[in-house]
């Protein structure tokens, strides 16, 4: 059987599975790294809570870290946007998820560390987290 | 109060732009070498694990994750933000120094407009403190 030619614009099904994937992994970093920044803020400086000397030094940071739920969620964020991305990678083409995916989580991101971290994004940030997120669609494209 | 950062930690951001970049080419090449993953064979996925270049792409990627996350220990997200950004920098550049690839004007462009991204944010305060505090900041002037 002869492969069909291929369609001069993608099929609308197409075009809202990239989209929904996309989105989709973009969701799951925001919230991931979110959960992620609130844990670490809410411990604070890592280095006040080492105790001893060497390796063993790091035991306490780590016990720290892994005990706070927060922490695990935005984890479990992380790692499903992992497989989530390795899984968008085989549908979508990496030209249109990777610069896609990436503004979109920067611009994300910096809304959600302004509504629910409370940050202060100011201008000067608010002009980085835009160069940033041009940049990345023109540099990854 | 403005937020300076200690020389270790700079280091830390960047290991953040370092380990990120290179974990990601790597973890991309093995996949190449994977093959396609869809809904009905998501046992490849069970099967990249056995990939030496999947493999060391989780190994930095895992240190990048503790990198990150002792940088937002100390500095807000949107302060780390630019150094997670210019990894793509760095997988730019090294494709160009490195495996002598053509850059395209508007990848140079993105080059810029990262770089000054970093730029505009190394220098202002890391961490935000409580309100109160960030509006005695800004009648200071700071």
């Amino acid at each position: 059987m002869l492969p069909e030619p291929a369609p001069m614009t993608a099929p609308a099904t197409t075009i809202i599975r990239s989209w929904s994937c996309i989105l989709f992994v973009s969701a799951l970093a925001i919230s991931g790294e979110c959960l992620i920044a609130a844990a670490m803020r809410r411990l604070g400086d890592l280095d006040r809570l080492r105790t001893g000397t060497g390796l063993r030094s790091y035991l306490g940071p780590i016990r720290a870290v892994l005990s706070s739920p927060i922490f695990l969620i935005g984890a479990l964020c992380m790692a499903l946007n992992f497989f989530a991305m390795l899984f968008t990678l085989s549908v979508v083409d990496l030209s249109l998820a990777a610069p896609a995916i990436g503004s979109l989580t920067y611009v994300g991101n910096a809304i959600a560390a302004k509504l629910f971290l409370h940050e202060n994004v100011d201008r000067r940030r608010w002009l980085a987290t835009s160069f940033l997120a041009v940049g990345v669609v023109l540099v990854s494209r | 109060m403005t937020h300076r950062l200690k020389p270790s930690q700079y280091a830390i951001l960047i290991c953040v732009m370092l380990t990120a970049s290179v974990g990601d080419t790597l973890l991309s090449h093995g996949m190449k070498q994977v093959g396609p993953v869809d809904l009905h064979h998501l046992s490849l996925l069970w099967h990249a694990l056995f990939n030496p270049y999947v493999d060391i792409g989780i190994v930095l990627l895992i240190g990048f994750f503790a990198c990150y996350m002792t940088a937002l220990s100390f500095a807000d997200l949107t302060f780390v933000m630019p150094a997670t950004a210019f990894g793509y920098v760095v997988i730019a550049l090294l494709s160009r120094f490195w495996l002598h690839e053509h850059l395209s004007l508007s990848r140079w462009l993105g080059i810029l407009l990262i770089t000054s991204a970093v730029g505009f944010v190394a220098n202002s305060p890391s961490r935000t403190e409580h309100p109160s505090l960030d509006v005695m900041d800004s009648a200071t002037g700071r």
